[in-house]
């Protein structure tokens, strides 16, 4: 069943989203970025300024705005949407058993008490909590909770699923466990989970969309956003640097990057960009060497920056400057004498250099 | 306002005090508040008009003195009085209160009977059930309300029913007779039994119908002074003014009959 | 707040009252002398009736047929009206907690207004509504209903005075449940009627317990606005208060039983409200 939705929400989200059947999308972004109103915006607990959303055949909210003329605004209120969320707190009904609490969605639906406690237990053995049947919620630690709610969400039956930030209130053992479970019942399901981590996009999604300022700023396959940046937030959680500005024979014209526009870059295309086209250029961090001076003779890429920043990254030393980065090690970072303020240049091999399209 | 609560700050100190002293004597009375020229009066409830206006005649005849008055119902008065409250003289509203005061020793002197009242028929103005005579009262249909038996005017009552042969289903036996007047005069009740004086009072909001068997239950207010007056000379002025022929003109002007 | 963390602030010690340990109190020592004399002065009086009542008599006098009549009416009656909160004060305090409208301070200030108004007052208010020339009672009285003097006017002048404790109460239980839960509910599949059903009341249960037993004690004290409003008549309007009131007029003794009747009976009831000071809501 495929979810469709427009969305506008002054001042917080302005979006055209869609889940195909069976997808999982993951909606990266900075904080504000507009990702929980996206949620809550789909899940009915709040009503947009205008648009549409259709869940298959059945229209969940039409609203035009004024725009084209008076349609009578549609609204179908969250419990007859076949939309559940999962929040970031499990919160489970304190004056339920978690079986009780699973069994909710089904005896809801209409289901006999035995019944529906039968279809809760399927649905704890499904997430590896069965054993926690007869406990009350106030005994569970987070990530058990946690997993309780997503049997609790999953019993629903929902058409979609809303996951916000699952794993975030979770401890370092919680967090994986939950990460597991999430990867077996969410397959061949259609789910949007928000998330700030990019291990969850990477093995629990199919697409990912990046919101920056309620916008849509990049969007597709995970291995296509994730391998190819095209957003400076996804270059990051991708951890690559990147550059954008036009496309040049050799590479990549910067524009827009402060000191650095204007910066010719030469690096390696993989076919698509076409010269005089908007293009980025996306490096690694650890293909970056650090030099006091301008090196003499070099074929290579030659970044004037000034460090803002020395901070520890895996063993070595990560040494940022603006949006770029560097990976050195604590031995070249000692010889250069490096600190905060100092003017370095940043090189790179043109062969670490990927230019592709914008 | 703010003596008040210094006082109640100070009660609250002595009640710690008190408490820590384990002390269980009954409150001793303040009786020293006579300063010369002051009298103070406890009166029954229904005195209220004439009693205002006598001690103001009084204050006038005995420059440099003061009255204090206390008005509630008689019994409420006897218990003050019994705890020590320090009245000079005690009006009551029928003989039995003034008899427990008696028989406690409390008075100087005898009480003397200084008026009299009798029951009386109390209707709103419009009189919607329209009440003419006592026997209108048992009426089905009509809303009487009495005093309770075991309130004065509630014990007149029930004399007045026996010597009229008629016994009445009231909708409410109230505690007091200004209770019973509240419910007349806003038109919730079609009726009430109420004491002449009672329907003087309350002016034109109120319709009376006097009836013949009132005079089986006359009931009589008698006046004495307090045993522990510091003031009896003065308290027994005022009984006289009460007694005498001032008093008698005030009270028959609001209806009272003479003892 | 997690539930992890809220099953770990349960095991501390100061959360549990018969916990074995003793937390940091912050009670300066002083503060327990104006504490004693406050506790004093609430419970000498009652100590000082204790001492009045006629134990010879007691038995005879809380019996009596009056009394017994007016103990049982007053029962009937303020269960009455804790079933007349619970019907109209329910909603109320889900209005007044759960979705803020234009006039809802003023609507709540009016609601409360009980609270601080003396009952004698609220039965002149009554009487000018439900009474025979009131607002409501002519239409009522054309209808065939007639309200003053009955036991229903009794009800309706408990349930006047009742009425804030258990919105307060309630609405207090609601804002601090927070509507987390019933948002939840509802991507279940739970309509607003199931929700409330289903969660919100059973969330807000230790709140709406004790909003309905304070009701209860409320509506048994009621004296001013039964008496202005009511009226007094032994097994119809004639409540405990009222029986008390009359006694004291004639007979000391019944007055000082039957009070210590009234004591007891407000002492068990508000006993069970409080037996669980610690049970409330974790939001």
């Amino acid at each position: 069943m495929t979810f469709r939705m427009t969305a506008l929400v002054h001042g917080r989200l302005d979006a055209d989203f869609t889940v195909a059947p069976g997808e999982t999308v993951a909606v990266l972004g900075p904080n504000g970025a507009g990702k929980s109103t996206l949620l809550a915006v789909a899940a009915g607990l709040l009503k947009p300024d205008a648009g549409s959303a259709r869940l298959g055949d059945k229209v969940l909210f039409e609203r035009d705005g004024g725009k084209h003329g008076w349609v009578p605004p549609r609204w179908v209120p969250p419990h007859l949407r076949g939309v559940a969320l999962l929040a970031q707190e499990a919160l489970l009904f304190p004056h339920l058993s978690v079986l009780d609490n699973v069994a909710f969605a089904p005896r809801t639906a209409g289901q006999s008490r035995a019944e529906s406690r039968e279809t809760a237990r399927r649905w704890l053995a499904e997430v590896d909590a069965l054993d926690l049947a007869a406990r009350r919620p106030g005994q569970l630690s987070g990530g058990q909770a946690q997993r309780v709610a997503v049997a609790r969400a999953l019993a629903a039956e929902p058409e979609l699923l809303l996951l916000d930030e699952p794993m975030a209130a979770l401890d370092i053992h919680g967090a994986p466990q939950l990460r597991r479970v999430l990867k077996r019942v969410l397959a061949g399901r259609s789910a949007v989970i928000v998330t700030h981590e990019v291990l969850d996009a990477l093995m629990l999604a199919d697409r990912i969309v990046v919101l920056e300022g309620g916008r849509i700023v990049e969007e597709g396959p995970v291995r296509e956003v994730l391998g190819r940046p095209r957003s400076a937030f996804a270059a990051g959680l991708a951890g690559l640097n990147l550059l954008a500005g036009t496309v040049t024979a050799e590479g990549l014209l910067v524009s827009g990057f402060g000191g650095l526009s204007g910066t010719a870059l030469s690096g390696m295309f993989d076919g698509e960009a076409a010269a005089g086209e908007p293009g980025v250029a996306a490096f690694p961090p650890s293909a970056v060497s650090v030099f006091p001076e301008l090196p003499h003779g070099s074929p290579r890429n030659c970044l004037p920056v000034v460090i803002t920043e020395l901070e520890p990254h895996a063993g070595g030393i990560r040494v940022r400057a603006g949006e770029l980065a560097a990976d050195i090690t604590p031995a070249a970072s000692a010889e250069l004498g490096l600190e905060p303020g100092m003017a370095v240049f940043f090189v790179v091999k043109s062969a670490e250099v990927q230019v592709y399209g914008a | 306002m703010r003596n008040a609560f210094r006082k109640a700050a100070a009660l609250l100190a002595a009640l710690g005090l008190a408490a820590s002293l384990a002390s269980c004597s009954p409150a001793a009375g303040g009786g020293t508040n006579t300063t010369a020229g002051t009298v103070t009066v406890y009166a029954a409830a229904s005195l209220k008009t004439t009693f205002t206006e006598l001690a103001a005649s009084f204050e006038a005849a005995h420059p440099g003195t003061k009255v204090t008055l206390n008005f509630a119902g008689s019994s409420d008065l006897v218990t003050q009085i019994t705890q020590g409250a320090p009245a000079d003289v005690f009006a009551s509203a029928d003989t039995k209160n003034m008899t427990k005061l008696a028989d406690a020793s409390l008075l100087d002197g005898e009480p003397k009977d200084f008026a009299t009242n009798v029951l009386e028929i109390a209707v709103p103005a419009a009189n919607p059930a329209s009440v003419s005579s006592f026997a209108d009262l048992a009426k089905p249909g009509v809303k009487v309300v009495v005093c309770a038996p075991q309130v004065p005017c509630g014990a007149a009552t029930e004399k007045v029913e026996k010597a009229a042969g008629t016994t009445l289903k009231p909708v409410s036996e109230e505690s007091s007779v200004t209770d019973v007047l509240g419910k007349v005069i806003s038109g919730e009740a079609d009726a009430g039994l109420v004491y002449v004086t009672d329907v003087k009072t309350a002016g034109s909001k109120v319709k009376g119908i006097p009836f013949a068997e009132a005079d089986q239950a006359v009931n009589t207010y008698p006046i004495g002074i307090v045993g522990s007056s510091k003031n009896k000379e003065l308290a027994r002025a005022f009984m006289e003014l009460v007694a005498g022929s001032e008093g008698r003109k005030v009270l028959v002007d609001a209806g009272f009959g003479a003892p | 707040m997690t539930p992890s963390l809220r099953a770990s602030r349960d095991a501390s010690p100061n959360a549990s009252p018969d916990g074995g340990g003793h937390g940091y109190s912050g009670v300066p020592r002083w503060l327990y002398l104006p504490a004693a004399v406050g506790a004093l002065f609430v419970m000498l009086p009652l100590v000082a009736m204790l001492a009045k009542v006629n134990w010879g008599q007691f038995i005879p006098l809380v019996t009596s047929a009056a009394s017994l009549d007016a103990l049982g009416l007053s029962l009937r009656t303020s269960a009455a009206s804790t079933v007349v909160c619970l019907v109209f004060g329910v909603p109320l305090a889900m209005v007044l907690a759960r979705r803020p409208f234009r006039g809802q301070r003023l609507l709540r200030a009016f609601v409360l207004l009980p609270l601080v108004l003396p009952p004698v007052v609220g039965g002149i208010a009554l009487l000018y509504t439900f009474g025979r020339q009131g607002l409501l009672g002519k239409t009522l009285e054309l209808a065939g209903i007639q309200i003053a003097f009955s036991t229903t006017a009794v009800v309706l002048a408990q349930a006047f005075v009742a009425l804030p404790f258990l919105v307060v109460s309630l609405e207090g239980a609601l804002r601090t449940a927070g509507n987390r839960y019933e948002t939840v509910a509802a991507t279940l599949g739970a309509g607003p009627t199931t929700v409330l059903r289903r969660v919100t009341l059973p969330l807000v249960m230790p709140g709406l317990a004790s909003g309905a037993v304070l009701s209860f004690a409320r509506s048994l004290g009621e004296f001013g606005a039964t008496l202005t409003f009511a009226g007094s008549l032994q097994g119809v309007t004639r409540t405990l208060p009222l029986e008390i009131y009359l006694q004291r007029e004639a007979d000391a003794d019944a007055a000082v039983a039957l009070s210590l009747l009234l004591v007891a009976v407000a002492v068990a009831v508000v006993g069970l409200s409080y037996r669980k000071p610690g049970r409330q809501v974790a939001a």
